[in-house]
Order: structure tokens, then C-alpha cells, then sequence
């Protein structure tokens, strides 16, 4: 985790992203773009949305900071807070509570030393829990960057979790690329 | 074997692309369809299939797109609702990630007849990766001519892009999915006008599922009557059942409406009967927000007629002894769960996810979900059931969307059929499982 | 255009197109008119929200009589001719409503002896006519900490009914807007997420508007209690708004400059900072008289009661 580094712009190449997305939608519309572009700012400051990063998009869109907070504030998808390199999202609303959902919390949080909304001292791991993936059939289920896991058992959980550490592994990463 | 529409060929390898899906007779009703038909003719086509919509609300699709203002000389738009967010509901992810272009052929479809020159696919944000499936196939779609300026030499131009949502059930709900893709807080819009006179920047604007857009090339394909000839009564064709819970085989089912409830979660062509061999408890028939039946009135209503999995007889006996075909999102409990447990995430659900706007929706979702929290955890009383059952009763009806409704009902249903569920728990000041 | 017949408790109204059974039922007056916490004729947009005015219309119009499946909101639905709709004489509206308060106090804080908006509170008035005799909830109330957002406005969330009314006030009435609802759900708040200060000319407003004691004058705080002071129409000459205000004084001492507000509780006239926070010397003004407080409210009842909880415990 690293503390809110001064972000001054865009690369090159996002720009050229941010414009293209900006471009479909109608002239006077811009606004449209803003979630689309918070998932890019996101991951382009270390996981999360900073007041900063948030001022800087809205300066892209050409809007008031305040309708930028707004809106990152609404949705659960945007951190508000640093997060650590790899948040973990555990899905825990019924049908996948009904397949063992409370295990693989209680098994990450036993792993990790930490509770839901917490990052473990080292930043490497950030715990969530979500609500409904839309993957009830192969629950429980979890969700890290734009990966599913699915039919998650507390082997497999174990497995990931070493794989993860192995490679350091980060969960925001730009999600059109 | 029923008949397949959506399903047929979804195990067939690299479906996913555009040639693959092409060789399979893809992308032929859009030549008929433009080529051969009006817009009206297309629109007339749904009308008569009997086709209704598959996001839950079973709303008939050539109807809704009858109310389109085609007058207002301004744009209009099809937004396609991939926002699938409602507990129990999985079967959307599965058409984008497996057959992108079955479902952007639909969205052409559906764009031509009403008129559209620029359609969106509003997807949520955590199938991030099913969008970039979608935005690839978009681009194979631009590449073959069959989207962009003047497709098939017809004089039709269309624009097609996808947008992520960000986390936000609510925005399933088509007004609050507008003021998203306009990029503002999921906030349902109050109704009327209602989309079709003002929707997307202000524009008439039709907003349909993922599965009632993929359903349209079969239809022009096939034609109206062998859509109607499927399926039962007024409910017609298949639809998509994503079954999950105490079920030997969770999973993505397309069945013709009309099949015996009893059949599809015992026999072995679909949920392949409860795991373990334990006992049916209770089944949520469509999306967690319709009412729980206890196993003996979901297989049979209460006038002991075999109960089907069609909009019609899901319902009958209204919600004193039945519930609703809703998304298709089928949840079954065995004998071992603990209803107020099961009750209580959903309630959790609702809570997290009431845009907040209107105070019977956020205090009341919040207030359900303590009650709730106090009786699983054994510090319930007696007087806290009937003020469960008055609380939904005051947020059902009062809000500006019915997630109020999707919230209070589940409630109400689990407190009238296993009352003593929760009686157990305040007696006993623990959860008996 | 020909007028449109509406019945509303049986009293009939004509009113133009495009008119709400709200302002049809205003045109009326008196206790047809359904209570209002988030609608505000000034704003556009609002209302809608809050579900404390909603109604039964027992017949849609003359061409389709049938009534509406649900109670509807009174402030956003539109008149049609021949409409029939029930307020105090509909039961189900009525039991809606007192359930609407008791969602609206679920979360209150109930310290009507501490806010400087008890006296002049839309909600104590609605908790007055509709609350229940006593509270339902044993819940844990949710709490936020008092801030100052700019140096004259106090905001104090545990307060806030989400009415959005003041949201509305910073896009439509100032320049710009630094402040608005934030999160999701029973955890939206009104912020400004970062410390900003909502200062511009016309953010002043923001307090008039708010039906509750959630935005207060930090320039009054705890100086009186509202029905300790006497209000008087007066004016000055503003480049920025009309300059006509309502002072409130406690003898010779000016204590507080608001709007005029009608019966309704609504301004008629936006008015600009300098005149409600810069001028607090009696001799900055022309008084033009005594104001009568017109709205049906504690204060010009001499209702008011001083212990806490006592506004949601009073019987009906
Ligand atoms: C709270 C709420 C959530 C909803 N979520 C979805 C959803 O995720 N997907 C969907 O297609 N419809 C959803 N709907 C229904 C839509 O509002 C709308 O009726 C539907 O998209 C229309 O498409 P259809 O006619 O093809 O079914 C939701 C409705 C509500 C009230
Ligand atoms: S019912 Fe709930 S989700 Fe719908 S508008 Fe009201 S607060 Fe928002
Ligand atoms: S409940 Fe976990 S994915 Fe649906």
C-alpha cells in the first residue's frame, strides 16, 4: 500500500482511452463517462479514489468535484479509502451463504488476521465482503480484480492465497486492458 | 428436449466469436429483418410472439416497445439491462460470456424496430470481464458490417457500446439504470414519464433484459407463431432458470414454460434432486425478492394442482399461497436451513443496496435487517414478529421503486409460512440450527 | 386551456393543466392540504421523496375512473379532470403517513430541547398530528458529529430527513455546489467529503429550506429560543436580492435574519448572505411591522412542549 502519491495526469495511452470512451456518448453528455472512467482512475492510484484523483477526473469531465464524490461514494465498487495490493471480495449474500459462504470468510479472516474492511499490515491484502455476484449456482464465491473463483473451498482458498503471495499479487489493474 | 433458444449452442467451442457463431446461421435475422421487414414489422413480430420480458417484472415486449414515442422528432435509444444483480439470478453472465453475439444481434434487432441509432449495454461493474467478451464481439460485429454506418447496404446506422456499472443493485431498476449511464447516482427516477416518453437524456428510450434481446433473432428467424406455439397459456416460450442452493446439479437450465415444477428440481435433466438426499424445505422461485413457499405449495398450489414453472401458475393464489416467476433465479433449501438466517442476508441485501432516497425504503430496510439480526441472534421477542409483518407492510406499496416491495416481501412471506421458525429462535434465545 | 375539476375531501377545485394534487389541494387550503417535507415549490425537481404527502386517488379522471392501484405522491402526481382523491378522509393514507413519521423519527435524535429549529420544525409539527404515542424502536439510533460547513452554516446529520432540498438550493440558487448526498442507502449523509467550506452568496438559503433542525444559523446558536423572539418584516436596500427579510429580535437585540416564509413554511423570496449574516444591527434595516407567523405550527399555536421525545408522544 502506498500513501496517496501526488497523481498529476494520465499517461498518454489512458488519455487516448479516456477520450475514445468520452466519445460515446453524445456531444454535452460527458458526464456518462464517469463511472467508466473511476474504474480507471482507480486503478491507476493504487486501488482506491482519492479526493485528488477524484478533483483530477472531474476536471477531465469538465464537472464540480462534488458530483464526482457523489457518484464514487454511491457504488460499492470504489474504494474511498487506500486498500491493500489485493482485495479480496467475498460474496455472502443467501445462495451463497446456503453453499458455505460463512467458512470461507471465517477461513480468510483466520488466514489473513484480519476482519472485513480491514488491510493486513503488510498491504498486501485488503478483505471485503460483497453482496450478490451473480454467480449463485457455484458459490460460495469470491471476487479479487476481474476474477471470479467459484465453488470456492477452504483448500482451494489456500491455494489462491499462495499463489497470491507467490506473485504479489495486485487487483487493480486498468479493467479495459 | 425442449426446445432451445438461447442454450442450443452455447457448448459449441469459440461460440464467442463472430465466424463461429455465423457458420451457426448467426446474423441471419438481422439480414431478413432488414432486408425484408419494416420497423413496424419487427415491432409486430414481438407483439405476436407473446414474448414478456425476462428482467423479472414478465412485462409484454412488443407492447412496451409500442409505447415509444416515435413522434418527438428527438434520438431514441434501446438500452440493453445486463445490471443482473438480484440474489439467485445468474443466467445473463452466461449469454455474454458464451454467445456475445447472439445478444448484440438482438440489440440490432430491437434498435432497428424502434428506430434507434445509438443502443448501450449497461453492464455491471463486476463482470468487468464479460464486458470486455461483449467488446469484442461488438468490434467483430463493426468489422462484418453488421453495426456502424449503412449496415447491409440498408440505409440503417447503429452504434452499439457497452457501459460498466460500478456496484449497485438498485441500478437494475430501469429509471435508476438511466441516471447511471448518465452518470450521476443510481437514484430511480419518480415516475410518470416513464422511459418510453423520457428516458436517456431525456429521450423515449426503451430499456430491456439481456435474455428478451437474445431472444429476438429466434423469433425473427422463426417466426411469431412458433415462438406463441411454445410454452403454456399466456406464458410462452422458454426462459432461462438459473437454479442454485441444496440442489444435486446448480446450474443454467432453458426450459419451455409450462414444465412441472416437481420436474425440474427432481429430475435428472435439470437440478437432479436436493443434495444428500435430504428433504425439501422451501424454494425462492424467481430472485430473492419473491415470496418463499414451503415445499408443499411450490410443488402443488393450494387447490393441489401440480404447480409450473410459468408466470401464470407460480402465481396463483396470489401471495397468500403463492409467488412469482420474477427473474428466473430459483433458490432451494433443504431441511437443514435456517429460514430467518437465509431471510436475514436478503434483508442485509436490501439494506446495502436501497438508494436512500425515499424513507420508508431506507429506514425501513434498515430497520428490518436489526430485527432481524437481534431474533438470529437469540435476542428477539415475542412482539418483534408482527412488528417485522408492520414494518413491510408500511414500506410495501409507500416508495418511489419497488425495491421496497423486493424488500418487505420476503418478510412478509417468511413470517407467514414459517412463523415458528422464528417463534423457535425467541424461545429458545438461540438460532436452533 | 379549460380548467380540470379535482375533489379532494370532497371540496372541489379547478385548476389548470399540469397541476399537482399538491398545489390543486394549496389552492384549497386549509387540513386538506397534505403535509410536505421534501417538496418545495422554489425547487425544481424536488419532492417526491419523502412520502409523508402521499394520497388516495379513489378515481384517475372522468374518462378512466378507476382508482390508483398505490397511494401516490401528492406533490408529484398531476391533477386530471375529474379526479377524485382522498387525504384526511382516506384511512390508508392516513395510516401510511403516521408510518412515514415514525420511519422519519427511526433514526431521530429527539432533541427538540437543544435544536435551535424546535418552534419553527416541520418535523415536531408532523410528528404532532401524525406520530404514534410511543416509539416502536429499540434500536440503536445512528449517529454523526455535528460540523461547521463554511463559518455560518452548522450541519448536524443526526437531524437530516435526506429531503435534498438544500442540494437543490447549491444547483439551482448558487454558483456552485460543494456539498451534497454522499453514500448509499441508510448511510447517505449530507458532506461535503473533504473539508469545504459552502461558502457562496446565496448558501445562506440552505438553512431556510431545510424542513429540520439539520442546517442551523451558527451566527444565532443557542443565542434564544425561537418563541423567546418577536419576528418583523423589514428591508434594506441590496444589490444581490430584494433585501426583504424577517428579523428576529429579543427586545432591542437583533438576534437572527431569516427569509420570509409563507404558510407553508416555504420562502417567498430567496435572500442573499450579506443580508442574513452582515447585518445584525437594528439600524442596517427599515422595519416595516409585526410579522404574523401564518403556518400552522408550534410556534404560532404556543404548542410546543419542553421535554425531550415529548413531539413523538403526543396523541393525536
Ligand atoms: C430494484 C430492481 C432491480 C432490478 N434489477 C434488474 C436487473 O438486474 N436486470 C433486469 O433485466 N431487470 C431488472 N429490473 C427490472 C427492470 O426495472 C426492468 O423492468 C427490466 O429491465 C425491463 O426489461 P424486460 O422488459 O426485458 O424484462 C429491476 C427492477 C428493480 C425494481
Ligand atoms: S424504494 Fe428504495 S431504492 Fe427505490 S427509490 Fe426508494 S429508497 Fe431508492
Ligand atoms: S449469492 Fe453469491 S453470487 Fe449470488
Amino acid at each position: 500500500m502506498q500513501d496517496n502519491i501526488k497523481i498529476s495526469e494520465f499517461s498518454r495511452e489512458t488519455l487516448d482511452l479516456v477520450n475514445r470512451i468520452i466519445n460515446r456518448y453524445p456531444k454535452g453528455r460527458e458526464k456518462s463517462a464517469l463511472l467508466p472512467l473511476l474504474h480507471i482512475a482507480q486503478s491507476e492510484n493504487n486501488g482506491w479514489l482519492s479526493p485528488e484523483m477524484m478533483d483530477y477526473v472531474a476536471s477531465l469531465l469538465k464537472i464540480e468535484s462534488i458530483e464526482v464524490y457523489e457518484v464514487a461514494s454511491f457504488y460499492s465498487m470504489f474504494n474511498l479509502k487506500p486498500v491493500g495490493n489485493c482485495v479480496i471480495e467475498v460474496c455472502q449474500t443467501g445462495p451463497c451463504w446456503l453453499r458455505g459462504a460463512e467458512n470461507i470468510l471465517a477461513h480468510f479472516e483466520a488466514k489473513l488476521g484480519i476482519k472485513p474492511g480491514e488491510t493486513t499490515q503488510d498491504g498486501k491484502f485488503t478483505l471485503k465482503t460483497v453482496e450478490c455476484l451473480a454467480a449463485c449456482g457455484n458459490g460460495p464465491v469470491i471476487q479479487v480484480g476481474k476474477e471470479y473463483h467459484e465453488n470456492l473451498t477452504t483448500n482451494k482458498a489456500d491455494e489462491l492465497l499462495e499463489k497470491w503471495k507467490r506473485e504479489n499479487k495486485i487487483s487493480h489493474t486498468n479493467p479495459y486492458l | 428436449m425442449a426446445t432451445q433458444i438461447l442454450l442450443k449452442n452455447i457448448d459449441v467451442p469459440g461460440l464467442a466469436g463472430f465466424q463461429v457463431y455465423r457458420n451457426l446461421g448467426g446474423y441471419t435475422a438481422v439480414e431478413k429483418a432488414l432486408k425484408t421487414l419494416t420497423p413496424d414489422e419487427v415491432t409486430d413480430e414481438v407483439k405476436k410472439s407473446g414474448l414478456k420480458g425476462r428482467g423479472g417484472a414478465g412485462f409484454p415486449t412488443g407492447m412496451k416497445w409500442g409505447f415509444i414515442d416515435k413522434q418527438s422528432g428527438k434520438d431514441r435509444y434501446l438500452v440493453c439491462n445486463y445490471d443482473e444483480s438480484e440474489p439467485g439470478t445468474f443466467k445473463d453472465r452466461h449469454i455474454g460470456t458464451l454467445n456475445p453475439h447472439q445478444l448484440i444481434e438482438g440489440m440490432i434487432l430491437g434498435s432497428y424496430a424502434l428506430g434507434a441509432k445509438t443502443a448501450y449495454i449497461y453492464i455491471r461493474g463486476e463482470l468487468f470481464y464479460v464486458l470486455n467478451i461483449i467488446e469484442k464481439a461488438i468490434q467483430e460485429a463493426y468489422n462484418n458490417g453488421y453495426l456502424g454506418q449503412n449496415i447491409l447496404g440498408s440505409g440503417y446506422s447503429l452504434d452499439l457500446y457497452c457501459h460498466p456499472g460500478a456496484g449497485a443493485y438498485i441500478c437494475g431498476e430501469e429509471t435508476a439504470l438511466l441516471e447511471s449511464l448518465e452518470g450521476k447516482r443510481g437514484n430511480p427516477r419518480i415516475k410518470p414519464p416513464f422511459p418510453a416518453i423520457v428516458g436517456l437524456y431525456g429521450c423515449p428510450t426503451v430499456v430491456n433484459n439481456v435474455e428478451t434481446i437474445a431472444t429476438l433473432p429466434w423469433i425473427i428467424n422463426n417466426g411469431s407463431d412458433a415462438y406463441a406455439a411454445i410454452g403454456v397459456g399466456n406464458s410462452k416460450g422458454t426462459k432461462l432458470i438459473s437454479a442454485c442452493g441444496h440442489i444435486n446439479k446448480p446450474g443454467i437450465y432453458e426450459i419451455e414454460l409450462g414444465l412441472p415444477v416437481e420436474e425440474f428440481i427432481f429430475s435428472d435433466e435439470y437440478c437432479g434432486g436436493i443434495r444428500d438426499g435430504n428433504k425439501l424445505k422451501a424454494v425462492v422461485a424467481g430472485g430473492s425478492s419473491v415470496p418463499i413457499l414451503p415445499a408443499e405449495l411450490i410443488l402443488k398450489t393450494a387447490a393441489g394442482q401440480p404447480r409450473l414453472m410459468s408466470y401464470e401458475s407460480l402465481s396463483e393464489g396470489g401471495f397468500q399461497t403463492g409467488t412469482m416467476l420474477g427473474s428466473g433465479g430459483f433458490i432451494v433449501m433443504d431441511h437443514t436451513t435456517c429460514i430467518v438466517k437465509n431471510l436475514l442476508t436478503f434483508a442485509r441485501f436490501y439494506r446495502h443496496e436501497s438508494c436512500g432516497q425515499c424513507s420508508p425504503c431506507r429506514e425501513g430496510t434498515s430497520w428490518m435487517e436489526k430485527i432481524l439480526t437481534r431474533i438470529e441472534n437469540g435476542q428477539g421477542t415475542t412482539k418483534d414478529i408482527d412488528l417485522l409483518v408492520d414494518i413491510s407492510k408500511h414500506v410495501e406499496g409507500n416508495t418511489i421503486c419497488p425495491l421496497g416491495d423486493a424488500a418487505a416481501w420476503p418478510v412478509a412471506s417468511a413470517i407467514r409460512h414459517f412463523r415458528e421458525e422464528f417463534e423457535e429462535h425467541i424461545k429458545l434465545q438461540k438460532c436452533p440450527f | 386551456m379549460p380548467l380540470l375539476k379535482v375533489t379532494i375531501d370532497n371540496i372541489e377545485v379547478e385548476v389548470e393543466a399540469g397541476t399537482t394534487i399538491m398545489n390543486a389541494a394549496r389552492k384549497i387550503g386549509g387540513s386538506v392540504v397534505p403535509p410536505a417535507m421534501c417538496y418545495y415549490s422554489k425547487l425544481e425537481g424536488s419532492g417526491g421523496k419523502c412520502r409523508t404527502c402521499l394520497v388516495k386517488v379513489a378515481q384517475g379522471s372522468a374518462k378512466d375512473p378507476r382508482p390508483m392501484p398505490k397511494l401516490v405522491a401528492s406533490c408529484r402526481t398531476l391533477v386530471q379532470d375529474g379526479m377524485v382523491v382522498q387525504n384526511i378522509t382516506s384511512p390508508e393514507a392516513m395510516e401510511s403517513r403516521q408510518a412515514i413519521t415514525e420511519f422519519l423519527l427511526l433514526n431521530h435524535p429527539l432533541d427538540c430541547p437543544v435544536c435551535d429549529q424546535a418552534g419553527e420544525c416541520h418535523l415536531q409539527d408532523l410528528s404532532y398530528v401524525h406520530g404514534l404515542q410511543e416509539t416502536r424502536t429499540v434500536e440503536e439510533r445512528r449517529t454523526f458529529k455535528p460540523i461547521d460547513i463554511g463559518d455560518k452554516i452548522k450541519l448536524n446529520m443526526n437531524r437530516c430527513i435526506l429531503c435534498y432540498r438544500c442540494v437543490m438550493v447549491g444547483d439551482q440558487i448558487t454558483e456552485k455546489r460543494v456539498h451534497g448526498v454522499l453514500g448509499r442507502g441508510d448511510h447517505a449523509e449530507i458532506s461535503t467529503h473533504i473539508q469545504r467550506a459552502v461558502d457562496n452568496d446565496f448558501s445562506g438559503n440552505m438553512i431556510d429550506v431545510c424542513p429540520v433542525g439539520a442546517l442551523t444559523d451558527n451566527t444565532f446558536r443557542f443565542k434564544s429560543r425561537v418563541w423567546f423572539t418577536k419576528p418583523f418584516d423589514a428591508h434594506r436596500e441590496c444589490k444581490k436580492c430584494s433585501g426583504k427579510v424577517v428579523l428576529w429580535m429579543k427586545g432591542e437585540e437583533l438576534l437572527r435574519v431569516t427569509g420570509r416564509k409563507d404558510k407553508y413554511g416555504e420562502l417567498e423570496e430567496f435572500i442573499c448572505n450579506d443580508c442574513r449574516f452582515d447585518h445584525k444591527e437594528t439600524g442596517d434595516w427599515v422595519i416595516e411591522g409585526p410579522r404574523t407567523i401564518e403556518r400552522h405550527s408550534v410556534i404560532s399555536q404556543n404548542h410546543y412542549l419542553t421535554n425531550p421525545g415529548d413531539a413523538v408522544r403526543i396523541v393525536k
